[in-house]
C-alpha cells in the first residue's frame, strides 16, 4: 500500500469513526434518559421530534450557544486545558480498537480499526501494545478530572477532583490485574490477536461443546473485577463519588458551562464506550458470532461489525440498567471495596489462571 | 528515517523545554505537569527506538500514576507559589562553573572519540517486543528482580510503619 492511500483512507476512518462515536455518544443520552424514564414510569423525553428523537440535537444546540462564563480566580490556562484532555484521551484510545477484521472496497482492503494496516502480504497488522496503549491513555484522562477541580478553585470542585483522583488511582490496579488473565489466556497484547484467539468453540475431552470460545467462560472472575472497576474508572453510578450531586453540587465540574462541561460530558460517554469495546473485545470474542451464509457478500462483510455493534449495545445498556437501579457506595466503603476485596481477588485470579496455563502447558 | 529524526529532535527539544519549564516555574502543580510532559515525550523516544512496550510502562506508571500521586499530594496539602529567593551563593560560585566543566568535558568526550565508544546494534527484529522483555526478566535476570521487588516492597513497610507512629 502506497503512502498517499494510505493517508487517504486513515483520514476517511477517523473521520467515520469520530462521526459515529459522537453520534453514538449523543444517542446514548437519549437513550439513557429514555430507559431511566421507564424504570422511573416517566415518558423521558418526548416533545422534540418523534420519541424526542431529535433531543440530542437540541441539548448540543443549547450547549454551543450558552454563554461560556470563565470565573473569576480560576487559573485559567489549565480551567481550559482540563476539559479538552479530558476529552481527546477519551477520543485517542478509540484508535487502537478494532471493530471488525477487514474490509474491501473498490479494491482497497483496509483494516476496520484506525491503527489498523494492511501488509505487503496481505495480512493485516495491529499495533501489538493496543492493549497496555488504551491503559497509558486513561492513566492521562485522570489529569483532566484532576486539573478541573484544583484549577476552579471552588471547594467542591476540589474535593470532587480529589475524590476522583483516588479512585481512579486505586481501581486502575484492580483493572490492569484482571485483564492478565486474558493476556495469559491469548499470549498477546495485541486487541486483534486476542479476538483471533477468541475464535471458534470450546473442545473439552475431544468433543466440540458449541459453546463459543469467548474468555468470558474461563475468566468469569476477571470479567466481574473489570467490570466493576472499569464502572469506577468511568466514574458512574454506583460509583459516581466524584460528582456525587447530593454533597458536592457536581464535583469536578461544578464551575463549567456551556462546551467545556460538554467536553467533559461527551468524555464520560467515549470512555463508557471504550470500556463496552474492550468487555466486548477480551471477554465476549469480539465481532466473532454465528455466520449467515445465505446474506450477500456485503452483509457478509458487515455482519462482524453488527455483532461487535450489538455486544457494545449490551453493555452501554447495562450501565444506563445499574444507573436506574443501584445507590451510591460510601466513600470509606468504595476504598475498601476496591483495596480489600478487587485487588486480592485479582491476584487471586492470576494465580489461579497462570496455574492453569502452566499445568496444560 | 528522516521522519525519525524529525520526531525525535521534536520530541528531544518538547522534553528539554520541560525540564527547564519544571525548574522555572514558581507554582508546584505547574512543576509537575511539566514532569508530566518530559515523562511522555521520553516514552515517545522509547517508542521510536522501538521499545513500545518500555514506552508503554513509561507512560501508564511514570506519566500515569506516579505524577498523579505528585499532582494529588499538591492539590490535597492546597501547596501555593513558591516563594524566590535570591539564590545561595555557593550555588553561584561552586555549582554554576562546576556545570559548565562537566557539559564541556562530556561535550569535549563525544566529539574526540566518539567513534571509539561503540554502540549498540539490535540484533533482532523482536527487540523490545514483550516477549524478549518478559524472558529477559523472568529469566536470565530473575533473582535481580525478584531481589528489587523485595527491596520496594520494604520502602512500602518502612512507610507504613512511619505513617502509624503517631498515633
Amino acid at each position: 500500500m502506497d503512502i498517499k492511500t494510505f493517508i487517504i483512507a486513515a483520514v476517511i476512518k477517523i473521520a467515520l469513526v469520530v462521526f459515529i462515536m459522537l453520534t453514538g455518544v449523543a444517542y446514548t443520552t437519549w437513550l439513557e434518559r429514555k430507559v431511566i424514564g421507564r424504570i422511573q414510569n416517566r415518558w423521558g423525553p418526548t416533545r422534540v421530534g418523534p420519541f424526542g428523537l431529535l433531543q440530542p440535537l437540541a441539548d448540543g444546540i443549547k450547549f454551543i450557544l450558552k454563554e461560556d462564563l470563565l470565573p473569576d480566580y480560576v487559573h485559567k490556562g489549565l480551567f481550559i486545558l482540563a476539559p479538552m484532555l479530558a476529552l481527546v484521551m477519551s477520543l485517542i484510545s478509540i484508535a487502537v480498537i478494532p471493530f471488525g477484521e477487514s474490509i474491501t472496497i473498490d479494491g482497497h482492503t483496509t483494516a476496520l480499526q484506525i491503527s489498523g494496516m494492511v501488509s505487503s502480504s496481505g495480512g493485516i497488522s495491529d499495533i501489538n501494545i493496543g492493549l497496555l496503549i488504551i491503559l497509558g491513555v486513561t492513566s492521562i484522562g485522570v489529569y483532566g478530572v484532576a486539573l478541573a477541580g484544583w484549577s476552579s478553585n471552588s471547594k467542591y470542585s476540589l474535593l470532587g477532583s480529589l475524590r476522583a483522583s483516588a479512585q481512579m488511582i486505586s481501581y486502575e490496579l484492580a483493572l490492569g490485574l484482571s485483564l492478565v488473565g486474558i493476556l495469559l489466556l491469548s499470549g498477546s497484547l495485541s486487541l486483534r490477536e486476542i479476538v483471533f484467539s477468541q475464535s471458534g468453540n470450546w473442545v473439552l475431552g475431544g468433543h466440540d461443546t458449541h459453546i463459543p470460545h469467548w474468555f468470558i467462560f474461563p475468566q468469569i472472575v476477571g470479567f466481574f473485577i473489570y467490570l466493576l472497576a472499569a464502572y469506577a474508572e468511568t466514574n458512574r453510578i454506583p460509583f459516581d463519588m466524584p460528582e456525587a450531586e447530593t454533597e458536592l453540587v457536581a464535583g469536578y465540574h461544578t464551575e463549567y458551562s456551556s462546551m467545556k462541561f460538554a467536553m467533559f460530558f461527551m468524555a464520560e460517554y467515549v470512555n463508557m464506550f471504550t470500556v463496552a469495546c474492550l468487555a466486548t473485545l477480551l471477554f465476549f470474542g469480539g465481532w466473532h458470532g454465528p455466520q449467515l451464509g445465505f446474506l450477500p457478500p456485503i452483509g457478509q462483510a458487515l455482519l462482524p461489525v453488527l455483532y461487535f455493534a450489538a455486544k457494545v449495545f449490551f453493555f452501554i445498556f447495562l450501565y444506563i440498567w445499574i444507573r436506574g437501579t443501584l445507590p451510591r457506595f460510601r466513600y470509606d466503603q468504595l476504598m475498601a471495596f476496591g483495596w480489600k476485596f478487587l485487588l486480592p481477588l485479582a491476584i487471586a485470579n492470576i494465580i489461579i489462571t497462570s496455574l492453569i496455563v502452566a499445568w496444560r502447558g | 528515517m528522516i521522519i525519525h529524526q524529525v520526531l525525535f529532535i521534536v520530541f528531544g527539544i518538547i522534553c528539554v523545554a520541560g525540564a527547564v519549564n519544571l525548574l522555572v516555574q514558581r507554582h508546584p502543580i505547574n512543576s509537575a505537569l511539566s514532569l508530566v510532559v518530559v515523562m511522555a515525550s521520553l516514552a515517545l523516544i522509547y517508542l521510536l527506538l522501538g521499545a513500545e512496550f518500555v514506552a508503554a510502562i513509561q507512560v501508564i506508571v511514570y506519566a500515569g500514576a506516579i505524577m498523579v500521586l505528585f499532582v494529588f499530594v499538591i492539590m490535597l496539602l492546597n501547596a501555593g507559589a513558591e516563594e524566590r529567593t535570591r539564590g545561595s551563593q555557593v550555588a553561584l560560585f561552586v555549582g554554576v562553573p562546576g556545570m559548565i566543566a562537566l557539559a564541556a568535558t562530556v561535550g569535549w568526550l563525544l566529539v574526540h572519540s566518539g567513534g571509539q565508544l561503540g554502540g549498540v546494534t539490535i540484533s533482532s527484529s523482536s527487540f523490545g517486543e514483550t516477549h524478549q522483555i518478559a524472558r529477559l526478566l523472568f529469566k536470565d535476570f530473575l533473582l535481580p528482580f525478584e531481589i528489587t521487588s523485595v527491596l520496594i516492597l520494604i520502602a512500602i513497610m518502612g512507610a507504613v510503619v512511619l505513617g502509624k507512629r503517631e498515633n
